[in-house]
């Protein structure tokens, strides 16, 4: 042999081996694969290697959208592999990183191509591109892709329209390591087909025939029967010379390992991710006042979100805006927005309103999630508030998805205010809209969705800061506890103190700084060397917590609720400050 | 993969050599006949008396399997020990004592064999398995746990002093159907104990005496890197069920891992910290997976480079 077959692209599935909702077990070069093909057809090929506790993705199952491993239940999507879900830890957004191997896959003559690291495109055969490809039986075989294509060239068949001649006329039109295109003519019949040989280890491949045309439909299943029984008769050739060989060593595939900071439990803080250059691929009015915005990768996959998950996008105007990804699971082609104009707009939105067009490239952050959606509730509400809908709209899509049981409520001013009203429409009867109320018609609204509460409910809510506040209020007065409320401020419209002078100590990377009247810890931190994550910059969003080990913090964010203030173990770095002269961080 | 079994399979890791392994239970075994199977990839044969006494031998052509034999006429013969309801015999140079079960001795405890079953997969895969709550609403769905309660609450883990075993303490699981006359779920308490390299032990609340614990074991055959047998434990409270009907279900609970795990990749447990990756949950396969490198364990599992 002489190409690398680690470079080059091997089919690794026939069409039919992929049919929606399955997942297929594949074998390439020694490497157990999982294939599977997403309800928006992009075909999965993957390590068949759970990256939790080493089970086969093959046996999980495919819900069109996500693969669900069927040990512990970890969630993979469509596309980036990436884990949105880990149901042992219902509270917790998995670290974005956890992401099983990939490998490139494209669909082409009924075949799935795919390689361990393949270059350049798949190739393309001329006899196939001209005419109507027509896939025949797959054909595993005991023995070496050489024995195969050794024995291919001399392997025989009827042309279609002539499957009972006797002696066809068979010439060999070309030979490669992996692939052996044959030509039968009888008579006037004449029928060309090529064989690509699929490594599947050192001593077994799949021989994967494609007739260059499709016979008429009355006539494929004749044709096809006749190719299969002559393609078993050269199995039995094949073997026999095979099972007179020594058996060759079994190819041993490397098996990655993960990356250091996820084989250690608790988890590291992650650092500020490089931005990512997406594309607007399409932006329309979703309702009144609010631009969709659809973005694009420009190149490779978009990283894995789960519901609730925001990104930062940055303006062409050098202002840093966080919005909520609104897509379903596994829509992973892009990322929708809403984005609403804001009368008051210090020029975010309208910035995203009136100068950003489609064609547009724009840098935006990763997914963060510090609205995690739990999926172990008997009743999950969702409160929306105006265009507070767009995080619930991701976590209505992936309740749904799984037929756990929710509600939406969205709250608006009209019915021509609801955002992605056509994905709302689409959930189904699980939702309410309340359009047109007064604040106080509001309260009363929200004071009956939350009475009586019973133990593995969980209510999110996501709106004006206003609408956030009643429904803390009127949910705690019903008895929730402050761990079944979620929510997600817009923004932080506490006024914050910054007078205070403080010592803040880093108990892991030994170090003690001073905090002057003025500046916040996050820059203090930062200007120290300190790598540490952020995103909205004023105690709304989460992303810069940090572990208080000692001391007490003088809480200033919209972040944490009042039960997690109180335990003061957390602290939003960017607003809060200390109580205490001195903090101790777990950093 | 040198190092870890000779040319033949056999196990050259001193530190499973040295350890006491089951081969069978004791009153399955007719007695004074001569039983054969394999152990760390040796022919082991071994036989009882009526009494309940063991002899244990590598295999050898004069005593054939089936054929008759007085145990203790049998020349050449490993150390072996009859023990919580088992043959256990060693390779190598076995302690003097492998473990205790205080409560196995209880006078109204029902002490059985559940099941041997046969397992294309490492004894420390098994092992992990028996240790781990997050699958219980996957892989047991109705009768261990039921979607969507899937929530491992955080719980503690340690090596005992003493021991130097594994313990896994204050574990809890939403279990639906906990007793026969439950109606409604409820958390269920748990906690492991892991004796040997391939030895588990779970105490799980006992719905007839909320004080006192029911014992399941594991007890792991390793036949081959790669094989295992796995000799379930019962040491019950429970007097109402029959024992037929308490087999049925713990079979019915096995029959359920068996093909999960026996489509893990690798087979053998990878030591590694980042072969695979562990979460919250996963603290006590933490701690055994180390515990197994610190007790330099080589075989059956793909040592830490
Ligand atoms: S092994 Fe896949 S979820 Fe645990
Ligand atoms: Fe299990």
């Amino acid at each position: 042999m002489t190409a690398d077959p680690f470079t080059m692209w091997h089919p690794v599935a026939s069409e039919h081996d992929v049919p929606y909702r399955h997942v297929h077990h594949g074998q390439l070069l020694g490497r157990e694969l999982a294939v599977w093909r997403a309800d928006d057809d992009f075909v999965n090929v993957w390590e068949n290697r759970c990256l939790h506790r080493g089970l086969r993705l093959s046996i999980g199952s495919n819900d069109g959208t996500e693969l669900r491993c069927q040990y512990h239940g970890w969630r993979y999507a469509n596309r980036s592999a990436g884990c949105t879900y880990i149901p042992a830890h219902p509270a917790d957004a998995p670290a974005r990183t956890i992401c099983n191997r990939t490998f490139s896959s494209v669909e082409r003559y009924g075949l799935v191509w795919s390689g361990e690291s393949p270059v350049g495109d798949p190739p393309t055969v001329d006899v196939l591109e001209a005419g109507t490809p027509f896939g025949l039986r797959n054909l595993p075989v005991d023995a070496s892709v050489e024995l195969a294509v050794r024995h291919l060239q001399a392997h025989r068949f009827s042309p279609c329209g002539r499957l009972d001649a006797e002696a066809p006329e068979m010439t060999v039109d070309g030979v490669s390591d992996y692939s052996v295109a044959l030509t039968a003519r009888a008579g006037d019949a004449r029928s060309t087909a090529v064989f690509f040989v699929q490594p599947v280890d050192s001593g077994r491949c799949v021989i994967r025939g494609v007739l260059a045309d499709a016979p008429p439909a009355g006539e494929q299943l004749a044709v096809w029967r006749h190719h299969a029984i002559e393609l078993d008769r050269l199995r039995v050739v094949i073997e026999a010379e095979a099972a007179s060989l020594p058996a060759p060593e079994p190819m041993v595939p490397m098996l990655q390992q993960v990356p250091l900071h996820l084989a250690e439990v608790p988890d590291a803080p992650a650092g500020r991710q490089p931005a990512l250059r997406v594309q607007v691929q399409r932006k329309w009015e979703t309702a009144a006042g609010v631009a969709a915005f659809e973005l694009a990768p420009i190149e490779g996959v978009l990283p894995t979100f789960q519901p609730g998950a925001h990104i930062d996008v940055h303006l062409p105007n050098g202002l840093v805006r966080q919005y909520s990804i609104t897509n379903g699971p596994g829509e992973s082609a892009s990322y929708r927005l809403g984005v609403k104009l804001e009368p008051d707009s210090s020029g975010g939105s309208s910035c995203l309103h009136e100068t950003v067009r489609e064609g547009d490239v724009l840098a935006i952050s990763e997914p963060r999630n510090n609205f995690p959606l739990r999926r172990d509730s008997n009743r999950t509400i969702l409160v929306a508030g105006g265009i507070g809908i767009t995080p619930l709209l991701a976590m209505a899509q992936a309740l749904d998805r799984m037929s756990l049981p929710f509600e939406l409520h969205c709250f608006a001013q009209s019915a021509e205010h609801v955002a992605f009203a056509d994905v709302v429409d689409g959930l189904g009867g699980s939702v309410v809209r309340h359009l047109g109320l007064s604040p106080d018609e509001t309260v009363a609204e929200i004071r009956r969705l939350v009475a009586g509460y019973e133990s593995f409910a969980n209510l999110y809510v996501c709106g004006p800061g206003p609408m956030l506040e009643a429904v803390r209020r009127e949910a705690s007065a019903a008895g929730w506890p402050d761990e079944a409320v979620h929510f997600e401020y817009f923004k932080n419209t506490n006024e914050i103190d910054n007078s205070s002078t403080f010592e803040v100590a880093l108990a892991r990377s030994a170090m003690t700084v001073t905090v002057p009247a003025g500046a916040t810890i996050l820059e203090v931190l930062r200007g120290h060397g300190v790598i540490m994550p952020s995103s909205c910059e004023q105690g709304a969003c989460g992303t810069c917590v940090a572990t208080v080990l000692e001391g007490e913090p003088d809480h200033q964010d919209v972040y944490l609720n009042d039960s997690e203030h109180r335990a003061g173990d957390r602290i939003m770095t960017c607003v809060s400050r200390a109580a205490s002269d001195r903090l101790v961080l777990d950093l | 993969m040198a190092g870890m079994a000779g040319a033949n399979g056999e196990c050259q890791n001193r530190a499973v050599l040295d350890q006491w392994h089951p081969l069978g239970a004791i009153d399955e075994a007719e007695p004074n006949v001569v039983h054969v199977t394999r152990l760390l990839g040796e022919s082991i044969s071994f036989a009882v008396t009526p009494e309940g006494r063991s002899a244990v031998w590598r295999t050898r052509g004069d005593l054939a399997a089936g054929m008759p034999v007085d145990p203790e006429s049998v020349a050449g013969t490993l150390p072996s020990r009859c023990e919580f309801l088992y043959v256990w015999t060693s390779l190598g140079d076995p302690p003097e004592r492998s473990f205790d079960i205080p409560e196995f001795f209880e006078p109204d405890r029902r002490n059985f064999n559940a099941c041997t079953i046969g397992l294309r997969t490492s004894a420390p895969r098994a092992v992990e398995n028996f240790l781990d709550m997050g699958h219980f609403p996957f892989v047991h769905d109705g009768l261990l746990g039921s979607e969507p309660r899937t929530e491992v609450v955080d719980y503690n883990v340690h090596v005992d002093g003493d021991t130097n075993e594994v313990w896994a303490t204050e574990c809890q699981f939403w279990q639906p159907a906990a007793s026969a006359t439950a109606t409604e779920g409820q958390m269920v308490d748990y906690v492991y104990r892991i004796m040997q390299p391939y030895s588990i032990l779970l105490y799980k609340s006992c719905p007839a005496a909320p004080e006192r614990m029911d014992l399941i074991g594991l007890f792991v055959q390793a036949t081959s890197e790669e094989h295992c047998r796995g000799h379930m434990f019962l040491s019950l409270i429970d007097d109402e069920s029959s024992i037929g009907h308490i087999r049925r279900f713990v079979q019915t609970i096995f029959a359920q891992d068996v093909p999960i795990i026996e489509n893990q990749n690798p087979k053998r447990l990878p030591l590694d910290p980042q072969a695979e990756t562990p979460i919250r949950s996963d603290r006590a396969s933490i701690l055994y997976r180390r515990w197994l490198s610190d007790l330099g364990v080589t075989y059956a599992v793909i040592p830490a480079a």
